[in-house]
């Protein structure tokens, strides 16, 4: 059974320019010790979904849908009983590290009181216990940095002390949002190594937000990706790394230096206003004037998901192609 | 929504101005009686239908006296903020145009003249120079520039890096042509937002400065100097302090409604502030 | 910063030039008073006071005796100035720290729950008050003030020194327009730190409101609320003047008030010159207290 089950999830901004939908009908389920890697463009609602799973959106946002943890349904949930899950069972690490530790005190607080809020120790062995974790992390002279405030930190150290912060409370479900951001190649692997320990040592489930395909490669046991609020193809990584099958998803791969650095053409569609069809119509290279007119829905495919009419079901059985998406379209 | 509330500040704040602005200029015609005559027998009678705000010590009518002082404020107000807009305006201009040495020299007595409190460096020149209506307004002009000149400087600063400026100037364009026709318009906004709160500050200064019997005197009809007379008689007639001073907090509350208004609308991120 | 304290010294000095007349004859005047004064009197000041020699010596002579704390005699007292001005320091210090009490204790609760609680009533409610507050003249509430708690009620005194009475109505006569900036500022410094990164952080631990904004959002938000407090100062000190007018309080503000009215030029150049050196010094605390605030200027300082 999973430990964490998002079925149909609409997370919306009201803002002065009218409706941002972020995350627009996400389902997604994350299991015990297993890695989920969840990647897409910047802006495509992917730290939107992680905020949402704890609840920490803010007052403009509206959320529907359905988001069970260990069974229990965590949008009925009251602040106060979610607040114990946070930090204790469910974990999240803040992406941009410059900006996500408090500027005006020590690392060495922030520890503190995370670890003192999960745990009854007296300060002294709450820092002990910091100094311990940081150590774990592999940081250099971790006394140190607990007297030093997150601006003497380099990226990757900071980024190493939010991982921390994150997994004090051994959660069971903890999420990284883009942990691996803007480290260079040795801290990235630094760090990879860390989350993997991380996991093989607590059992934990983590979604790893990233648009790093080579940590996807090397962390994840499946993977999701996301274009403009959907999840547009998941599966196993293993087999949607090596054989793509939505046409972003293949786009999102050409991209990587390895295949030859071929960016996708244009930008995805504005939340606000998102068009009536495929959402990727516009970008598409393979595009049918139907995908246009006809929103996708996820197609489930023996070893996956893809959101493509190319792979809708009435292809494969041999009727008419569009048929009947274009007729529901109608009705 | 940041201009939303911004655009209704801004529709309120130029309601309470334009109003006021009206009462200054057809004040014979609202005022029911002559501000100054007096009628040493109906003195200090309460607020009544012929008398609106009651009468001073002297029977004179406190209504008509208000309605005569929002000229007077108005006046100081405006012609003291335009004098000093244009002193730190110009200032700002060239100093952070030019910078070396003139920006050296200009700022450092900027940096000294904000050492003092100005209402203190007001109050003394005022002081020094004599009672009236020009001293008031020469004494709050020469404390009230430096914040332009500040604002002004560090927004030149910003734009004459910008390319265009550059351009401008590989056509062949001099230095005050530049300054007027390209950094100038590209300075004005917050110096609009500051000129508006200012205008405010200045009206509540000059009212202090009369209150204290510094600025303008009487029998002059001017808010701050009927405070000061209504002091005295506060037990007694306190219709002669209240009515006066609501004046003045309108009228400050107006232009302060507008330049806040009109901060959010032309900059909303920017740090102008009431120049002091 | 030397220069600044030159500079002010000099702006103090050459103040009483911008009079009408010649200083001998209005010390004089003020002296002998105008009817009877003859021109032997005016000569002999000249002399005395050193008023014959060229300016610039005038300067150096006077900023030479202001080093020593010499500030000269006052013309009315003929007491030293400066002994006239730190017998009234201290009721002017006393209203001050008053008032910027009363002020932060209205401004600083009222502008965190005016963020926290933004677009409700309370908010809407604290910042029309925080406008009201701003654009009222202070000598109009210190006498409304009066009016109201001394005259009808009587819970108060009317004016005067003396006991924590006395002290009341002018601290909050002069807090309140301080409090309506301060409010502001601290609202909108709140609410650009609620929006913060290091927010989501602090609630993805798990931490409760309180402590969010406790711990986390205030120290922050306080750092531009500090600097500003500094600034407010100068209006304190402005305030001040008028507010110990108001309430007979028998301050430094009120001695400059009377200084300006019997022409005593030695005693308004004292206060003015105490006032400037107030407000730079505060400032300069103010500093201090923002590098201790704020980690990040801490150690660009240090090295
Ligand atoms: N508080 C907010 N108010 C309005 N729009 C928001 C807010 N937070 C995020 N968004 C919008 O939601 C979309 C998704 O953002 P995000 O999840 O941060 O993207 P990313 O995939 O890069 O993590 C973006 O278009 C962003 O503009
Ligand atoms: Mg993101």
């Amino acid at each position: 059974m999973s430990l964490l089950q998002i079925r149909n999830l609409c997370t919306t901004f009201y803002t002065p320019g009218g409706l941002v939908r972020a995350v627009d009908g996400v389902s997604l389920d994350l299991v015990m010790g297993k890695t989920t890697g969840l990647i897409g463009e910047t802006g495509c609602g992917k730290s939107v979904l992680g905020h949402s799973i704890l609840r920490l959106l803010p007052a403009n946002a509206r959320i529907e849908g359905s988001i069970r943890f260990k069974g229990e349904e965590l949008l009925c949930l009251p602040e106060t009983k979610l607040r114990r899950l946070r930090g204790r069972e469910m974990a999240f690490i803040p992406q941009s590290p410059a900006t996500s530790l408090n500027p005006v005190l020590t690392i060495g607080r922030q520890l503190v009181e995370t670890i003192r809020l999960h745990k009854r120790v007296s300060r002294q062995k709450a820092r002990e216990a910091a100094a311990a974790l940081l150590e774990l992390l592999d940081l250099p002279a971790p006394e140190k940095r607990l007297a030093e405030y997150p601006h003497q930190l380099s990226g990757g150290m900071r980024q190493r002390v939010l991982a921390a912060m994150g997994v004090v409370g051994n959660p069971s479900l903890l999420i990284a949002d883009e942990p691996t951001k803007g480290l260079d190649a040795i801290v990235r692997r630094q760090m990879a190594a860390v989350l993997r320990r991380l996991t093989a040592k607590t059992g934990a489930a983590l979604l790893l937000i990233t648009h790093d395909l080579r940590v996807v490669a090397g962390l994840c046991d499946d993977v999701a990706v996301m274009y403009a609020g959907e999840i547009i193809e998941s599966g196993p990584a293993r087999v949607v790394l090596t054989d793509p099958r939505h046409p972003y998803t293949r786009g999102l791969l050409g991209s990587l230096p390895a295949h030859g650095l071929k960016p996708i053409p244009g930008v995805s569609p504005s939340l606000i206003d998102l068009p009536a069809g495929c959402r990727f119509f516009h970008r598409c290279p393979d595009a049918s004037p139907a995908c246009g007119e006809v929103w996708p829905s996820l197609v489930k495919q023996p070893d996956r998901q893809v959101r493509c009419l190319l792979f809708a079901q009435g292809r494969e059985s041999g009727k008419g192609v569009y048929g009947r998406d274009l007729q529901a379209a109608v009705v | 929504m940041h201009t939303e509330t911004g655009n209704k500040a801004v529709v309120g704040g130029l309601i309470v101005v334009l109003l006021l602005a009206g009462v200054a200029v057809s004040a014979p015609l609202l005022a029911p009686g002559d501000p100054g005559r007096q009628n040493l027998v109906l003195n200090l009678i309460k607020p009544c239908w012929e008398y609106p705000f009651g009468t001073d010590e002297l029977g004179r009518c406190i209504f008509s006296r208000v309605v005569y002082g929002t000229r007077v404020s108005l006046t100081i107000g405006v012609v003291v903020t335009a004098i000093s807009g244009l002193i730190g305006v110009f200032t700002g201009l060239i100093a952070g145009y030019f910078g070396g040495l003139l920006d050296e020299i200009l700022m450092r007595t900027v940096d000294v003249l904000l050492a003092f409190p100005g209402l203190v460096l007001a109050l003394v020149l005022a002081g020094l120079l004599g009672p009236g209506l020009p001293n008031v307004i020469l004494a709050l002009a020469l404390v009230g520039w430096m914040g332009y000149a500040r604002v002004v400087r560090g927004a030149v600063m910003a734009v004459k890096v910008k390319e265009f400026v550059a351009g401008v100037r590989a056509l062949g364009a001099g230095d005050w042509y530049i300054l007027v026709r390209h950094i100038l318009p590209n300075v004005l906004a917050p110096v609009i937002v500051m000129a508006t709160l200012g205008i405010g500050h200045v009206i509540l200064n000059a009212a202090a400065l009369s209150f204290l019997g510094l600025g303008v005197q009487p029998p002059t009809p001017e808010w701050g100097a009927m405070l000061n007379g209504g002091r005295s008689y506060l037990r007694t007639a306190p219709h002669l302090t209240v009515f006066p001073g609501l004046a003045i907090m309108v009228t400050v509350l107006g232009f302060n409604f507008l330049g806040d208004g009109l901060r959010d609308v032309l900059d909303p991120r920017s740090q102008a502030k009431i120049p002091d | 910063m030397l220069a600044v304290a030159f500079g002010v010294s000099f702006v103090t000095f050459f103040l009483m030039y911008l009079a009408p007349g010649e200083p001998a004859e209005m010390i004089a005047i003020t002296r002998y008073g105008a009817e009877n004064l003859t021109a032997e009197q005016v000569a002999v000041i000249r002399l005395a006071e050193g008023l014959d020699q060229p300016v610039y010596l005038q300067f150096g002579r006077w900023l030479g005796h202001v080093l020593q704390g010499d500030l000269g005699v006052s013309l009315i007292s003929g007491e030293p100035v400066l002994t006239e001005i730190l017998a009234r320091f201290p009721a002017t210090l006393q209203l001050a720290v008053a008032a910027m009490a009363v002020s932060l204790l209205i401004a600083l609760p009222a502008g965190v729950i005016a963020a926290l609680k933004q677009h409700s009533a309370v908010d809407y409610f604290t910042m029309t008050g925080a406008l009201l507050g701003v654009s009222m003249p202070n000598f109009w509430l210190g006498l409304l003030l009066m009016l109201l708690f001394a005259v009808n009620l009587g819970w108060f005194p009317v004016s005067g020194y003396g006991g924590w009475r006395n002290i009341v109505l002018p601290a909050i006569t002069l807090g309140t327009g301080i409090a309506a900036v301060t409010a502001r500022l601290t609202r909108s410094s709140m609410l650009e730190v609620l929006a913060q990164d290091y927010m989501l952080t602090a609630r993805a631990k798990g931490l409760g409101e309180g402590r969010i904004i406790a711990g986390h959002a205030l120290k922050n938000a306080l750092i531009p609320v500090v600097t500003m407090v500094g600034l407010q100062f100068g209006h304190l000190l402005e305030g001040a003047v008028v507010v110990e007018t108001v309430f007979a309080w028998p301050g430094v503000g009120k001695l400059l008030v009377d200084a300006i009215f019997a022409r005593d030029y030695a005693l308004l150049q004292g206060c003015v010159l105490i006032f400037a050196g107030c407000f730079v010094l505060v400032n300069l605390v103010v500093d201090l207290i923002y590098v201790w605030l704020d980690p990040r200027i801490r150690y660009e300082k240090g090295g």
